[in-house]
């Protein structure tokens, strides 16, 4: 480690490895926008790249980036350097690849390795850069492994089965076709009644919620406010039931609502989604109890409201922004449920939206529209998830004692 | 209901009548949440243990019943016209008896009965037959002979209106008393068993380890407020939130060997020759299911760490720069010792949640290819084979590992609360 410790040394090194990274970051993101055969090569990478960690020691922040902008691009153009393109690429996406690649590894380079002088280097210093790279990388890693399959996704339910069976990585879109590109979409609310599902998903979600509510505030208040034997080993214990896997009981429950005769009905499935919800709604909702300040409540008590009426008219409205994140966990967890979905609900009338998702997955039925299944599925939770970040993550965070 | 004392918490517990009346409500408040936990939960797993040792398949589970069909042959046309009114009696399964087979009927107005059948009698305009025990498969006729009168012809009822009420109790496999240890026998039979136990034990344990791993990673790249921190951390919690099924089927899409946009990546650039069977080979589909386990729960460990991070506190840090230590030493010996603690907890749920987990697997590969784990293997056992009782044998089999997970799982903690 020792000898790595000069900046002429450290610099060059973290620039090819970069420059590594991101040629092969900007391969995949161009292959998948344009479907054009593009690579990338070490080899060049490596070059190129030492070549801009060195200047980045020496030359100046703005210096390097134009310079590694046209000299990437200028060489993509000739036709070598850290992304080789194929034959019969338009000149165009070949000079954006290159260009690109040249801001990707020369800006961040700047930044990892700001304060490195170029000669020796501190530990500090040299742990500093390191780190800094490593977090660049990490970056990219975790952005891509997750942004790829989202991508494919809504690109996939928008392409037709023989453009995708022609060339699996081109997702650029025929903005010719217009409104034509959401056929699928169209189809599906056409044809395959997912108006229906999205009502009926909505609708089991919605009513979980409130089943959830019901059952868990009571029981949530006591747990937190009321003494009683047993107290204690309750509020520990409430959770051990996540332990019971769900397929166990599923199987159960199928031969049950068999026999009865509440098999395909929406009536079997709100008896048992929020049975799987009350308990972790419960603990959350203790634990936001115990928070408030008992003061108030026992200010209510004496003026003479009851348990109920304390609980109704100042426990609730102090709770809000705990219950509004009960509430969007809930209705995730139902929204997303699919196993006991799967297992009771056969009439195609009666489906929930994953249900009908998962009726989509057959040979006879186009991929695109399997994916468009997908998205109209994800979109409505997204939205949600985005637009109540804050409530989300809070529920996130105190729920995900459930798996 | 009324008022009661909340103010003296710490006071010891008095067994007055305000306590007892404050405990009465408290299981008032609590009852909906147990009677249904009661339900759904614990009443399902008494009944699984049972179903385990009955040997019941997916057909049984419509019980045989008698059914009785009521015709009038012979095509009476006028006043005085002779005919056969047929009670045909059958068994709906072709294997399982019934017992005390018997039906009654009200006989339509204007027939006159000319015979009766020997096992049936008439009193007043009811009849009632008796069938006895039928086996699997039983078909026979009850007749009556009659002449119709004009009264008849111009009713000309329907003879479904008053429908044959029959009665008979066919042995239900579910609730009688015949038990077998096939069910375990089959479970445990041969090596696929152990097979299925090691495929879910490097699921498990791999899966678990991994999304800590990079939860870890996660979070101490969010670690620090920066422009666009917000939106990382909402992306990065994306495959947790968005429903299994759009994920997995995502990931079969990309991963697809003829039209799948990974295969075509690597070979166009050079990684591979011809396409890979991601999901349809052996040890790389175990591997692949493991890696969308961790794909799809490193945000959660992530959320876990991150809020665990940011209550670190910054002092030490300060303190730790002050004495010259170098990044990766703060990290190595400030950072991670406080975070063992989460990082333990989560391990121990992580585990016990991937070893129940279902719906990816089983929407990835089907339990295909080598990888049917052992929650897999209860829908396989039980729908696919169709033999339910083997399916709630593996289903026992789950539970009592991870029974034994969990009291490894808390003796450790025990030790480790003690030390």
């Amino acid at each position: 480690m020792r000898y790595m410790r000069f900046g002429y040394v450290t610099a060059p090194l973290l620039g090819a490895l970069w420059a590594v990274v991101i040629a092969i970051t900007v391969t995949v993101a161009m292959s998948f926008m344009t479907g054009a055969p593009f690579k990338p090569s070490a080899l060049w990478a490596l070059v190129f790249g030492a070549a801009s960690g060195a200047a980045v020691l020496y030359l100046g922040r703005s210096v390097v980036i134009g310079a590694a902008v046209v000299v990437f691009a200028a060489v993509a153009g000739v036709g070598f350097g850290p992304i080789v393109v194929g034959e019969g690429v338009p000149l165009a996406p070949t000079l954006l690849g290159g260009a690109a690649c040249g801001l990707f590894v020369a800006w961040p380079l700047v930044t990892i390795l700001k304060g490195c002088p170029a000669g020796d280097l501190t530990r500090h210093e040299f742990e500093e850069a390191i780190l800094r790279f490593l977090v660049g990388v990490g970056y990219i890693f975790f952005t891509v492994i997750v942004v790829v399959p989202f991508y494919v996704m809504v690109m996939t339910s928008m392409k037709s089965q023989q453009a995708l069976l022609q060339n699996p990585l081109d997702f650029s879109l025929d903005w010719s076709q217009g409104l034509g590109l959401f056929r699928s979409y169209f189809e599906l609310f056409a044809d395959f009644n997912f108006d229906r599902y999205l009502l009926t998903s909505l609708f089991v979600s919605v009513m979980t919620v409130l089943i959830t509510l019901a059952f868990s505030v009571p029981g949530a208040y006591a747990v937190a406010r009321l003494r009683f034997k047993g107290q204690k080993a309750f509020s520990r214990s409430i959770l051990l039931i996540y332990m019971v896997p769900l397929i166990v009981l599923a199987l159960p429950i199928y031969i049950g609502f068999s026999m009865i005769g509440l098999r395909n009905s929406i009536f079997g499935i709100l008896l048992i989604y929020p049975v799987t919800t009350i308990p972790v709604a419960l603990y959350m909702l203790q634990g936001y109890f115990r928070g408030l300040p008992g003061e108030v409540e026992e200010a209510g008590l004496m003026d003479g409201l009851s348990r109920l009426q304390v609980i109704w008219k100042i426990t609730l409205p102090l709770s809000l922004p705990a219950l509004a994140s009960v509430s969007l966990y809930v209705f995730m967890i139902a929204w997303n449920e699919f196993l006991l979905a799967f297992m009771l609900l056969d009439d195609p009338s009666k489906f929930t939206l994953t249900r009908g998702v998962a009726m989509l997955n057959s040979s006879e039925i186009p991929r695109q529209h399997l994916m468009a299944g997908a998205v109209i599925a994800t979109v409505p939770i997204m939205v949600l998830f985005l637009g109540l970040e804050r409530f989300m993550t809070k529920g996130l965070t105190a729920g995900s004692v459930k798996g | 209901m009324e008022t009661s004392d909340t103010a003296n918490h710490s006071a010891p517990p008095a067994a007055g009548p305000l306590a007892k009346r404050e405990a009465r409500l408290a299981w008032g408040l609590l009852a909906p949440t147990l009677i249904s936990v009661a339900m759904v939960v614990i009443l399902p797993l008494l009944s699984i243990f049972w179903i385990s040792f009955k040997p019941v398949g997916l057909a049984d589970l419509r019980p045989p019943v008698p059914i009785v069909n009521e015709s009038l042959r012979g095509r009476p046309k006028v006043d005085g016209d002779e005919a056969t009114l047929r009670y045909r009696v059958r068994n709906s399964s072709q294997d399982k008896p019934i017992t005390g087979v018997s039906f009654t009927d009200v006989l339509p107005e204007g027939l006159e009965i000319t015979s009766v059948d020997p096992r049936c009698e008439i009193s007043g305009s009811l009849l009632t037959c008796t069938a006895g025990d039928i086996e699997g498969g039983f078909r026979d006729d009850f007749t009556l002979d009659v002449v119709v009168s004009q009264a008849f012809i111009d009713a000309d009822p329907d003879l479904d209106e008053t429908e044959a009420v029959v009665t008979g109790t066919s042995s239900n496999i579910l609730t009688n008393f015949s038990f077998t240890l096939e069910n375990f026998a089959r479970v445990f039979d041969g090596s696929e068993f152990w097979g299925v136990l090691g495929v879910t034990m490097f699921y498990t344990v791999f899966g678990t380890i991994g999304a800590l791993v990079f939860g870890l990673f996660a979070a101490m790249l969010l670690n620090k407020s920066f422009k666009g921190q917000g939106v990382l951390r909402g992306l990065y919690l994306f495959p947790y939130v968005s429903p299994v099924i759009a994920v997995a089927f995502t990931w079969v899409t990309l991963f697809d060997p003829f039209s799948g946009s990974a295969n075509a990546l690597l070979i166009q650039m050079g990684v591979t020759e011809g396409p890979i069977n991601f999901f349809g080979q052996k040890p790389l589909a175990l591997v692949m299911v493991t890696v969308f386990e961790i794909w799809r729960y490193f945000p959660l460990s992530f959320l876990f760490i991150l809020a665990r991070m940011q209550s670190i506190d910054e002092g030490m840090f300060e303190a730790a720069d002050m004495d010259g230590a170098s990044p990766f030493q703060k990290f190595w010996y400030l950072s991670l010792p406080q975070l063992l603690g989460i990082l333990s907890v989560l391990f121990l749920l992580r585990f016990i949640w991937t070893f129940n987990k279902f719906d990816d697997i089983f929407l990835l590969t089907g339990g295909n290819a080598g990888t049917r784990t052992l929650t897999v293997n209860v829908y396989e056992q039980a729908f696919a084979v169709g033999n339910i009782g083997a399916g709630a044998a593996v289903a026992v089999v789950v539970f009592s590992v991870l029974l034994i997970f969990s009291v490894l799982f808390f003796r450790y903690i025990n030790q480790e609360e003690g030390a």
